[in-house]
């Protein structure tokens, strides 16, 4: 008889338990609403709203130059990136004849800016898993892209580098030394990666077979970037619509089938491997001409929509522009990697451990002011 | 047997690891990174591009190049530049000429995006390098960046 009430104590029940905001495994100022049941996750409820800022809006308010600034802010590992997506949105609907070397120079620091996002992802995604050794070499080769942007940009993070048509400034002449030096230590560095991280039995154990995402829950739930890719979904941007200098160079987009947290990591490893060859490829012939055409000193857009897609470290990022022809933006959307690959995390979390969560939330690579804005 | 097996993958994963992390331990005078910030402040050089604060260089006869034609205070996104001006009598022509009075400039709006700088027609304005802008009084981040009793240099507007 006591014995039956003893197991009616531990009876299995759901709870409610908050993650974040204030988490480090969040990468910023997540919340998530976990319903557990033990440490076996029932639901997640991501919970968002802590940073924003109201970027859209204040596009509105903001001139085409001005805009460029604020979308440092959005996804700031790739903040060069995002630059290059509002230019190329008002470009095209002015119809500006970029220099070739403006968009040599773009892809080449887009590429550098993609090595130093995935880096910092891949010291974050061993410290999540808890090896803390990896933060360290991570960030490591991420000082001397870093340093690279300070000397050409300004700036190591918020670079505000590309204006409406071209570059702010011209390349340093030290830029092209420094990066031929970069990759050949990276490549160095890189075998490194995977001989601490990649081949590890008791990482291997945390990721393989955890969060599984299929292909066609990809597609349906809008995945883009490395966790489109790992799971088979063809939607690398540079490979189906290149802009700037991709359509002239060989690269082979990353695709794996698994679809599990261990694929997207492979997905991310190589894509660092394919952004030094592209590097590679661009660095010693960047042609010569000018940075920049002139452009009004107040860009009108004429009276219509535009849209423009770029692949940032974290997927696809889409600019949407309808202008009335004034100065400003009658509306301006931006559709960022970070949200939709944040939607399925419900999906591919339910039935995990709460480790398993923070090692899936990893490999998705959120950056919360991207999906906030 | 698998539980053999884990094990000694185990202890041949943590060996190939440490022999990364040793070979680092053995050789880390060659590789170190980091900087010794507050000890190297004398020796410290920033890149000449790096965005510090906007700063107005002023000759030794106390003479800058800003015109007063607001062109920054226009292109900054934040309100961060605000140009107090006045109107001066110029001494060559003896007309009413646009001057500036004082050169407002709130660090603590600043985003250091650079486009006041990138649309000034004179090179009035330029980046400074300093960065510890660290203060107990946030109202003490407004500086006037034009000197006392400075002056329009001669044929900048020319």
């Amino acid at each position: 008889m006591e014995t039956e009430v003893l197991y009616s104590n531990f009876k299995s029940e759901e709870y409610f338990i908050n993650m974040g905001p204030q988490h480090p495994a969040t990468h910023g100022v997540l919340r998530l609403l976990l319903t557990i049941d033990g440490e076996i996750i029932k639901k997640v409820e991501p919970d968002l709203g802590y940073i924003h800022r109201s970027i859209e809006k204040m596009c509105e308010r903001d001139s085409y130059q001005q805009i460029v600034h604020l979308t440092d802010r959005m996804d700031y590992l790739s903040a060069n990136i995002n630059n290059e997506a509002v230019c190329l949105a008002v470009e095209n609907a002015l119809q500006l004849e970029i220099p070739e070397r403006v968009k040599v120079i773009r892809t080449i620091i887009g590429e550098l800016t993609r090595i130093a996002s995935h880096c910092l992802w891949w010291g974050v995604m061993g410290m999540d898993v808890g090896a803390l050794t990896t933060y360290f070499y991570g960030f490591r080769d991420r000082e001397m892209i870093n340093d690279i942007m300070e000397e050409t940009c300004g700036a190591r993070l918020t670079m505000n580098y590309n204006v409406p048509g071209g570059l702010m400034l011209d390349i340093h002449p030290n830029f092209v030394n420094r990066v031929k030096e970069f990759v050949a230590h990276f490549k160095t560095k890189l075998p490194e990666y995977d001989r601490l991280l990649t081949g590890n039995v008791i990482f291997q154990k945390r990721t393989v077979g955890v969060g599984v995402l299929s292909r066609e829950d990809a597609i349906s739930f809008g995945a883009s970037g490395p966790v489109g890719r790992a799971s088979g979904y063809s939607c690398d941007v540079r490979k189906h619509h290149p802009y700037s200098a991709y359509d002239r160079v060989t690269f082979e987009e990353a695709l794996r089938t698994e679809g599990d947290t261990y694929a997207r990591y492979l997905v991310r490893i190589q894509e660092m491997w394919e952004s030094l060859s592209i590097v590679e490829q661009l660095i010693d012939n960047i042609p010569e001409g000018e940075h920049r055409v002139a452009t009004n000193a107040v860009i009108k857009l004429p009276k219509g929509e535009y849209y423009q897609k770029v692949e940032t470290a974290r997927g696809e990022l889409g600019v949407y522009i309808i202008s009335t022809g004034t100065k400003n933006p009658y509306r301006l959307k931006f559709r960022s990697p970070g949200f939709s690959n944040l939607s399925l995390l419900n999906h591919i979390a339910v039935g995990g451990k709460i480790g398993d969560l923070v090692a899936t939330m990893a490999t998705l690579d959120l950056v919360i002011p991207d999906i906030d804005r | 047997m698998s539980y053999f097996s884990d094990i000694y993958k185990g202890i041949k994963t943590l060996l190939t690891g440490m022999s990364v992390t040793g070979k680092y331990f053995v050789t880390s005078r060659k590789g170190a990174i980091t900087q010794q910030y507050p000890d190297n402040r004398d020796t410290l050089q920033m890149f000449e591009r790096f965005r510090g604060e906007v700063i107005m260089p002023h000759t030794d006869d106390n003479e800058h190049r800003c015109t007063g034609c607001q062109k920054c205070e226009i292109a900054c996104p934040n309100g961060t530049i605000e140009i107090i001006w006045d109107r001066g009598i110029d001494e060559a022509t003896g007309k009413k000429k646009k001057k500036i009075d004082q050169f407002v400039y709130h660090l603590s709006m600043c985003t250091m995006c650079g486009l006041c700088i990138d649309v000034c027609p004179h090179d009035a304005i330029k980046w400074g390098q300093n960065f510890e802008n660290s203060v107990y009084d946030r109202s003490t981040l407004t500086r006037v960046l034009n000197k006392p009793g400075s002056t329009l240099m001669q044929g900048v507007e020319d």
